[in-house]
């Protein structure tokens, strides 16, 4: 299966290897080096490369490449889905997956990296787990570790492996017992010219901050399960429940997970919370083009749209711009052509607005094509689906748990063509 | 150790020096004098007595390591503190010695023996870890010490032990295949495992050493598909794909008769409309070919594919893909599609996760393309997706492009072509080239398109526009002289090598169709001959011969010069080619016989090439995996097998009876038990070649809901389990019952469905309904075939004669003789009593009341009811008492025997009164605990009750010593409804969710009316005076088997828990009347529900030939609208 590993920063350096079998030179990034060249940016490079002897699997995440050398046959999602764990292991850990990061950290990286593959096959990946045999650094703990020169191995045997429900450690104990779920709802969607909806869909994600004493087991119903069309869950949920009850019954792992995702049936007709009118036109003489783009609510189910960010990809012969903006500021990156338009809050009465003239290269060409629009918004208290929580209902434990559900909706990739 | 002391003798102070490298980049390199500096300093530490010096020094090396430096001479430093006593510094020091004893072999020996302690140790953990670092070891000469480490630990108790040894195999194996046969032994071993946390870790393993020993699944398979949705993810990841490979190799081609109508349907697609009718006659010929060898499914196939739908809702992208694999390479047809919503929620997932299933959908999209289509507009393209990304969506958009959806596609296209992106831009107008192949009526609208793309300002555009548009007018090029003209305009500017090609090309091969044009683009082209690209001049060679021979008066001269251009190329394939044309086409005197063909030669009608996707017919390798996505075999892909012609021996995969047979065979007498299983042959005609099974064909309708039922209801085991017995047992009984098999089979194919007409197809299906439904049916009507009735059949009385003949019947008529007499006096006695009782005693209780019950009183006061309930339970027409767990009453099953890990636990509805609380149901529970330890304290917790619904729960069951079994009663208010009960059933360790679905039937205790009374209630009801009306009644056909009286009685109390009204009561309250005849045309029937009291009726009125009218009245509509469907359903079978 997985037979090395190595981590790649931006700048080509290979920060830290680790083998799970006998060693391979990290010469055999070379061929890596060579795809990332030719791929020009890092999200072309190819998931999959092919060397002579062997296969590099790799994933690009938060700036760092992981790329992992493969010599048989493997199904290659399965290595790039523990690759995205090890990433989100990192950033459980040390809050963050960066180099600077890992580099500070290196030792607990590697005793992590350690435990999780064992031969090349994961061994363990669930956080608790792991948390449970590898203590995550804290600043306390490493100056006390400082001190007294113990480190963050923990000293107890990992019983949770033992487990039948390897994702909850034993005996967690809290004063404060909460349970928190956030339903967050992301609109994806393709608006053409004329502001119609080519595509649009709803996915949502209930993300879940349990911290409860003892193996309570939880149910928590919804008023209208019926719009969830397509779920997936955390191996927490018990599907049989699901699919006769459609509750989702689990004894949630300890601390933060995301419970479940879903799709909400495409029948529904998506209501998009705002609307753009944009008008931006480059001419031939003159080396110059306009930009006029207004931003105003449209369903927004009586709430306040917020954090509004507008961002275009301009085409490479735009030089510079030279807007103003009735509201919020705006950035142009003449190097990455980025124009990004800060709004905030979306003003009801007095819609924002971004006017102004754009300076192209002289001498080139006009851009054939009008650069299209990514939009960024979010909408407190609101799941734009309708999707509501009935309730949570905590059986085994006998104590009184605080209890919590908060919605937000956000733009997905919401992209309005020009 | 002497070793180490010469290490530290030069050293003083110099851990203060290590300080200020640590932490340093270890790119920047370091010289090397201070690295050994620094490894002596190391080395110091880990000699000293501090823990916390030796775990700095330790945390600096796999530092070290961990950057890529060589720390390979602290090995003899950090090997010695192997067996310290400090958990972590131990810890990296197997960190380290794992990465470096390969390269120290002799130095790593030393370490062994603190391994070999500690597989000895009493914590599992310990024991685990110890093999693991051992294993990992990669140093030959111990290989006979892994052996026998691996081979204890295969059969250690823990099964976290267990794992390990598995993971263990495949690392002795890529040291020494010589192990090979040792290790398959304990693959084997360790296949048989019946833990969730072995399974997948030996199938992994299995796969690496031994993946060609198919063999060693069989036994195994069924086990593993049960076991499934509780493995780990990354392990099911790898089941998966094994079983995918298995089930190639052992079942029959689902798809088998659909292929063809497959392929009529794809020729549909491309085809003008004229190939319709064509087309049907194909579709009706496949359906022939279907009808004459109907595919039948073998039941562990269904398995496999039912137990791993759920796991399409995983979290993990690769058990997502695994399933979706398994079902596009193994499930028929109609069935595949569920797979596509999964794939398509993965779309969303990180780019390397989306770029992996595009790969996949594209593959897929190209076999089945309807299974996608809903989710087209999933597939659109956003700008800000990498190129590969869109470049995938694009292969899948094409792919899903038909008649109706195409001008959607186009426009989408349309807007794509404009992208800044311009290697998409250039897959674009591929795109549209390959949809105009396909799709005959827009041709002209995408060729008119591309050509308006000629003009774009994008060299790239045009370029790609124009080898697109070549292809295109291959295809038809007598229409369109006007575009190959505008085309030769462009030659003067378009610098695309490829482009100028393509234009060079097609106006050669169309000469005729411009004879004014070509010789002048033949003109220009020799004068920049020399700055051209190699593939260009190629071109200009192909046109000036082809001009040459069509039009020689012209180009003559041209040509020549071309040639002597040519002839001293400085590329030799240009020079022969020159060399070549030269001989072919100038006639000279040696010239040989081929000259005389150079016009056929060159000017032969060429087939219009084919566009087709680089995709198509990637699906011979398996879905998911490397080699699919590189298209091409990585190193240990195992081949997809294809389909057997017909399929292996299914009994291979039967378990020995022991195993596999659920908890109740326990309690109850080998023999009955035998008796039980003539009773199912599902094989009745399975000896053949096409197995027991279902219909293929049926399975669109009655496969999705049947499979959803059993799902749902928490019991999808349990079906197998009857599988698998009867499988097992059929051999050993197939002779003794072939009378009774055929009984059935022509039993069977009566109700079958009208639009299976064919016999033998119905009756694969058939019988897969009667695996469903077996239960039913065994209550319902089997009364003539006498094993049936006797061991199944719940509360049939069986006295039909011929039954009561039947010599075990006599014996149970004897046992029963003496336990006759009414125990009306412990009735009273307290509840645990009573239950014993029934236990014991009341256990062989003969049923067989006569249809004519002994009115026991004639007046009804509602408080004597429930005295009268008790009292009547022993002698009226009512099903047996008590539960003999596997004679007379149906049981449930509750918790299975593997979901339970061993504790299997099965109800009946007992149809006594729970005395605590009568408004409640009573539920015998029986406990059986086949694991080899004892179970404590199993108790019911936390009840989940739909309002107003209550449960009483049994007392809890200290202990249940291991392979016995015990019974309790619990009760159950199901408050008149038939919503499940659920609740946790807890044993000392675990918990467990199971749930109480009632019957209608039981919800009710029967009531005793005289006729009078019960016409009187009737009427009552039914004008609604002050109850509300209700009444529902059903015209039915009685079953053949269902004429009698008796036979009507029996099923429908059988059905429900009634009490028959005695039909001759009215003589004591009228004026004698002639006794009336012996079976009366109207059988009544009454009943309370026991939540409310509600009186339910029920009346049976027979007529002539066989017809019935059933009347229900009760209150209670829902349960009135039940009761008449579930008994509707026993008279008419």
């Amino acid at each position: 299966m997985i037979h090395s590993l190595f981590l790649i920063n931006n700048s080509g350096d290979i920060f830290l290897e680790k083998h799970w079998k006998s060693v391979i030179s990290r010469s055999v990034c070379d061929y890596f080096f060579e795809a990332q060249e030719k791929a020009g940016e890092p999200d072309n490079v190819p998931p999959v490369i092919r060397t002579p002897h062997h296969y590099l699997i790799n994933i690009y995440r938060e700036k760092i490449f992981f790329v992992s050398v493969i010599q048989t046959e493997v199904p290659p999602l399965f290595v790039i889905e523990f690759l995205h764990r090890v990433a989100e292991m990192f950033q459980d850990y040390f809050g963050e997956c960066s180099e600077v990061t890992i580099k500070d950290n290196l030792v607990i990286v590697y005793e992590l990296l350690e435990e999780m593959l064992d031969n090349g096959f994961p061994l363990a990946t669930e956080s608790n787990i792991l948390k449970e045999m590898i203590k995550p650094p804290t600043i306390l703990r490493s100056m006390v570790n400082t001190i007294t020169g113990s480190s963050n191995l923990g000293a107890t045997l990992p019983t949770g492996q033992l487990s039948t429900i390897p994702w909850r450690r034993a005996d967690v104990k809290y004063t404060n017992n909460e349970a928190y779920f956030d339903v967050v709802e992301e609109i994806d969607a393709i608006l053409d010219k004329s502001g119609t909806t080519v595509f649009a869909e709803i996915q949502g994600v209930i993300d879940a901050c349990v911290k409860l004493s003892g193996m309570p087991d939880l149910t928590l119903s919804f008023m209208n399960p019926r719009l969830l069309d397509d779920v997936s869950f955390h191996p927490c949920v018990r599907f049989k429940r699901w699919e006769s009850e459609r509750v989702l019954s689990f004894i949630p792992p300890d601390g933060n997970f995301r419970l479940m995702s879903y799709h909400v049936n495409a029948q529904n007709l998506v209501a998009i919370p705002v609307y753009v009118k944009q008008n931006i036109s480059f001419f031939e003489s003159g080396s110059s083009g306009r930009l006029d783009i207004t931003v105003g609510p449209k369903q927004t189910m009586g709430k306040t749209v917020e954090c509004v960010l507008v961002t275009i990809h301009m085409p490479k012969v735009v030089l510079s711009a030279n807007l103003t903006a009735t509201q919020g500021t705006y950035t142009y990156d003449p190097v990455t052509k980025i124009l990004v338009w800060d709004i905030g809050k979306l003003n009801q009465q007095k819609l924002p607005n971004l006017k102004g003239s754009l300076s192209l290269q002289s001498g080139a060409p006009k851009p054939e094509e009008n650069p299209s629009l990514n939009i960024d918004l979010k909408i407190q208290q609101l799941a734009i689906s309708g999707l509501k929580v009935n309730r949570l209902d905590m059986y085994v434990e006998k104590y009184k748990p605080f209890k919590g559900v908060k919605y937000v909706t956000k733009a997905g990739k919401f992209q309005v063509r020009t | 150790m002497s070793t180490t002391s010469a290490f530290n003798d030069e050293k003083g102070g110099s851990s203060s020096a290590g300080e200020p490298e640590y932490g340093h980049d270890p790119a920047s390199g370091g010289i090397f004098s201070s690295d050994y500096k620094r490894h002596d300093d190391l080395k110091e530490m880990l000699d000293s007595n501090k823990d916390s010096l030796k775990l700095e020094a330790m945390k600096r090396i796999v530092a070290m390591i961990a950057r890529g430096k060589n720390a390979s001479d602290l090995f003899p430093a950090v090997v010695k503190n192997v067996a310290c006593k400090n958990i972590e510094v131990k810890k990296l020091v197997y960190v380290y010695l794992v990465r470096y004893a390969e390269e120290q072999q002799d130095l790593a020996l030393l370490s062994i023996s603190t391994f070999q302690r500690g597989l000895k140790d009493p914590n599992q953990l310990i024991r685990a870890s110890a093999l693991r670092v051992l294993s990992s070891i990669r140093v030959t000469i111990i290989v006979p010490i892994m052996m026998l480490a691996i081979k204890e630990a295969a059969s250690d108790m823990s099964p976290y032990v267990r794992k390990t040894a598995a993971h263990a195999i495949p690392k002795l194996y890529s040291l020494d295949p010589e192990q090979k046969d040792q290790l398959i032994e304990v693959i084997e071993k360790l296949l048989a495992d019946k833990t969730t946390l072995v399974a997948g870790s030996v199938v992994m393993a299995f796969e690496e050493v031994c993946p060609e020993r198919i063999d060693l699944i069989h036994k195994n398979y069924r086990k593993l598909c049960n076991l499934l949705i509780d493995v780990e993810e990354w392990g099911q990841v790898v089941i998966i794909n094994m079983l995918t490979r298995y089930a190639r190799t052992q079942f029959l081609n689902p798809n088998i008769n659909e292929s063809l109508l497959e392929e009529g349907g794809e020729k549909a697609f491309y085809g003008s409309d004229d190939e319709d009718d064509d087309d049907e006659e194909k579709k009706a010929e496949a359906a022939a070919l279907a009808k004459r060898k109907p595919y039948v499914m073998d039941p562990d196939h269904r398995l496999l594919l039912r137990n791993t739908k759920p796991l399409l809702q995983s979290r993990n992208a690769a058990v997502v893909m695994a399933v979706a694999q398994l079902y596009f390479h193994l499930a028929p047809k109609a069935e595949v599609g569920v797979i596509a919503k999964a794939l398509v929620r993965l779309m969303r997932s990180h780019s390397e996760v989306q770029y992996v299933v595009l790969q996949n959908v594209a593959t897929m999209t190209i076999k089945r393309r309807g299974m996608f289509e809903p989710y087209l507009k999933s597939f659109y393209i956003r700008s800000t997706d990498p190129t590969q990304i869109k470049i995938l969506k694009l292969e899948v958009l094409t792919n899903l492009a038909n008649e109706t959806n195409i001008s959607t596609i186009l426009r989408e296209f349309q807007t794509y072509i404009k992208s800044m992106d311009k290697d998409f831009v250039a897959a674009t107008i591929q795109a549209i080239g390959r949809c105009a192949t396909n799709i005959g009526e827009v041709r002209d609208t995408c060729l008119n398109g591309l050509v308006q793309l000629l003009s774009n300002r994008d060299e790239l555009v045009v370029a790609e526009s124009v080898v697109v548009i070549k292809k295109l007018l291959q295809m038809q090029p007598e229409q369109h002289s006007d575009i190959i003209k505008h085309m030769a305009k462009l030659t003067d500017n378009i610098q695309v090598p490829m482009a100028r090609a393509s234009i060079l090309w097609l106006i050669g091969e169309y000469c005729e169709h411009v004879p004014k044009i070509a010789p002048d683009v033949l003109r220009k082209m020799a004068k920049s001959f020399t700055n051209e690209e190699d593939i260009v001049k190629l071109q200009i060679l192909n046109l000036a011969a082809k001009l040459y021979l069509t039009n020689s008066k012209q180009t003559k001269l041209l040509t020549q010069y071309v040639l002597n251009l040519a002839k001293y190329d400085q590329n030799y394939d240009i020079r022969d080619r020159a060399r070549f044309i030269r001989q072919l086409i100038v006639p000279t005197d040696k010239s040989g016989a081929l000259s005389k063909y150079a016009k056929k030669l060159f000017l032969a009608l060429k087939p219009a090439p084919v566009l087709e996707s680089p995709f198509k017919d990637r699906d011979h390798f398996q879905l998911g995996s490397l080699s699919h996505l590189l298209n091409a075999k990585a190193g240990g892909y195992q081949e997809l097998p294809d389909w057997p012609e017909s399929a292996p021996d299914p009994s291979v995969r039967n378990v020995e009876v022991k195993d596999s047979v659920p908890e109740w065979t326990k309690c109850t007498s080998r023999k009955e038990r035998k008796e039980k299983k003539v009773e199912k042959p599902f094989y009745s005609d399975s000896e053949g070649e096409s197995g027991p099974t279902e219909s293929a064909d049926s399975e669109s309708d009655t496969g999705s809901g049947s499979e959803s039922g059993s799902e749902e209801s928490g019991s999808g085991s349990e079906s197998e389990e009857s599988e698998e017995e009867s499988e097992s047992e059929e051999e050993e009984e197939d002779e003794e019952d072939e009378r009774t098999k055929k009984k059935k089979k022509i039993e069977k194919s009566k109700p079958k469905k009208p639009e299976s007409a064919e016999s033998d197809q119905s009756s694969g299906e058939e019988q897969k309904r009667n695996r469903k439904v077996v239960k039913e049916r065994r209550s319902g009507s089997e009364s003539e075939s006498e094993e049936e009735s006797e061991s199944e059949s719940s509360e049939s009385e069986s006295e039909s004669e011929e039954e009561s003949e039947s010599d075990t019947d006599i014996k149970k008529k004897k046992k029963a003789a003496p336990s006759k007499p009414p125990p009306k006096q412990t009735k009273k006695e307290s509840k645990k009593e009573t239950k014993e009782m029934s236990l014991l005693d009341l256990d062989d209780f003969d049923p067989t009341p006569s249809p004519q019950v002994t009115p026991v009183n004639n007046f009804l006061s509602s408080s004597l009811v429930a005295d009268l309930e008790g009292l009547s339970l022993t002698d009226t027409v009512l099903a047996p008492t008590t539960i003999a767990p596997s004679s007379s009453v149906r049981m449930y099953e509750l918790l299975h025997r593997i979901t339970g890990e061993g504790l299997a636990v099965e109800y009946c509805f007992s149809r006594q009164p729970f005395s605590p609380d009568p408004h409640m149901v009573a539920v015998q529970i029986q406990f059986t605990n086949n694991t080899s330890s004892e179970s404590k304290s199993l108790h019911i917790e936390d009840p989940k009750l739909q309002s107003g619904m209550r449960i009483k729960e049994f007392p809890e069951i200290e202990l249940l010593p291991a392979g016995e079994s015990v019974n309790v009663v619990m009760g159950i208010d199901f408050c008149d409804s038939t919503q499940a009960a659920n609740f946790q059933l807890c044993t000392h360790t675990r918990k467990f969710f199971v749930s109480i679905q009632p019957p209608v039937g039981e919800l009710m205790v029967p009531a005793f009316l005289t006729e009078n009374e019960f016409k009187k209630e009737q009427e009552t009801l039914l004008h609604g005076q002050l109850m509300g009306m209700n009444e529902i009644s059903e015209k039915l056909n009685l079953g053949e088997k269902c004429q009698s009286d008796h036979a009507i009685v029996e099923r429908v109390t059988a059905k429900a828990n009634l009490s028959r009204v005695p039909c001759g009561s009215e003589k004591e309250n009228s004026p004698p009347l002639p006794p009336p005849p012996v079976s009366s045309p109207v059988s009544r029937f009454a009943g309370k529900t026991v939540s409310s009291g509600s009186l339910v009726l029920v009346t049976v009125a027979r007529k002539e030939g066989g017809g019935a009218q059933l009347t229900v009245n009760c209150e209670k509509m829902v349960i009135g609208t039940m009761l008449v469907k579930d008994i509707l359903q026993a008279l008419t079978q």
